[in-house]
């Protein structure tokens, strides 16, 4: 089965420069605390996203490193002054090392 | 004596009125307020409605909770109406078949479904709920293996179907061979279970628009199921939350998809005729 996309929502993607765009996200991710245990007592591991960047044609624009407390299918929202066009790319990476990314094309004149 | 006593309960009347009228204005902003959940009510098509203002779990919860459910992006639920999607399309099975192959866009043929469950059953001699139906297909139409209830796939084919009829009033049929189940709906839902020897009515009857602890009890309207439970953080179905209900009171739950909770289903949904089904909802 497919994986569910990370939800990317800008406020506006086509901007003058000098203006700021709004950026909601949301993403898919159960969240394990490392703090909870199973049927049979065992404790189940940690696995959280410990990360989650957002960078325009490489350059970062955003990054923030959640502890274990982050709320599962977490909702990031930001806001910056894009100063070029091009690329957004998001990124998401969890304690398997597994990383979800999806990208946003922006417009700035 | 006897004015003395008048005097001092008329000063302790003005007092408690001095106090309440303060402490309601400091707390009008505040997120410890207590929800606002009358003015939303749907009336009860008829007078044998046992509850003639029926309003929504979502006017139970606070404005966060509400906020959550109403942008279609922020809603975590829609992550499930996005994997039944997918299932939707998805061939399983030796009839080589997806749902899609029968029933082609969702959107169109699934519309009202939802709103109407659990209906009668002419071939079984039962009210079947969406899940048994969802089962129904795939194993004897798409001859797949049925899906496990509480899993993700069978929860998010709910969802999703359910979601078809978001908005459309709720509307089940409890008459003609529905009647003993609604009958025996009616009698659970009034039946004292558990070490706490609790009714369903007994909280969402009598005393919806209170706190019970920490909890401000809601109608117990199924409405929005299954339903994006910020406490599990998961969509949640409705048999799972009514075992929850059992397990509070310290009973003895019925088995998910069981006679008993069918005809409950088939009763609170009656409870709820009227109301908009908001799938996926979001609640504590």
């Amino acid at each position: 089965m497919a994986e569910i996309k990370p939800r990317i929502r800008l406020d506006k993607k086509d901007v003058k420069k000098g203006d700021t765009v709004e950026v909601k996200t949301l993403v898919s991710h159960d969240m394990e605390t490392g703090l909870r245990h199973d049927a049979d007592g065992k404790l189940v591991p940690r696995l959280i996203i410990n990360k989650f960047t957002c960078e325009l044609n490489g350059k970062l624009v955003f990054e923030c490193d959640p502890e274990s407390a982050v709320s599962a299918n977490p909702y990031f929202q930001f806001k910056f002054k894009p100063e070029e066009s091009g690329t957004l790319k998001f990124t998401w990476i969890d304690d398997a090392g597994t990383t979800t990314e999806a990208t946003e094309t922006i417009k700035v004149s | 004596m006897g004015l003395r006593r008048v005097v001092c309960g008329m000063a302790l009347v003005a007092a408690i009125a001095a106090a309440t009228a303060v402490g309601s204005i400091a707390l009008a902003e505040s997120d410890l307020e207590r929800p606002h959940w009358q003015g939303h009510a749907v009336k009860a098509p008829s007078k044998d409605y046992p509850i003639q203002d029926i309003t929504s779990g979502f006017w139970f919860r606070t404005k966060d909770t509400q906020a959550l459910q109403e942008d279609d992006f922020n809603n975590p639920g829609f992550f499930a109406v996005e994997q039944g999607e997918q299932l939707w399309a998805k061939a399983e099975g030796k009839a080589g078949k997806s749902c899609a192959s029968c029933h082609q866009d969702a959107a169109a043929s699934m519309k009202g479904v939802g709103a109407a469950m659990p209906k009668w059953n002419q071939r079984l001699g039962r009210p079947v709920n969406l899940e048994q139906q969802i089962n129904i297909c795939r194993s004897e139409r798409m001859e797949a293996a049925p899906w496990k209830f509480g899993s993700a796939e069978l929860t998010a084919m709910t969802t999703y179907v359910r979601y078809q009829s978001r908005g459309m009033p709720v509307a089940v049929r409890v008459d003609g061979p529905m009647t003993p189940w609604f009958e025996k709906g009616k009698a659970l839902y009034y039946t004292r279970h558990g070490q706490l020897d609790l009714a369903c009515a007994n909280c969402h009857e009598n005393n919806h628009g209170k706190y019970l602890r920490a909890d401000f009890l809601s109608q117990g309207q199924s409405n929005g199921f299954p339903v994006y439970r910020l406490r599990d953080q998961r969509l949640v179905p409705l048999d799972e939350r009514m075992q929850g209900c059992i397990f509070d009171v310290r009973g003895l739950p019925y088995a998910p998809l069981s006679d008993e909770f069918l005809a409950l289903e088939l009763y609170v949904a009656w409870r709820g005729n009227g109301l908009p089904v908001e799938t996926p909802a979001v609640r504590n």
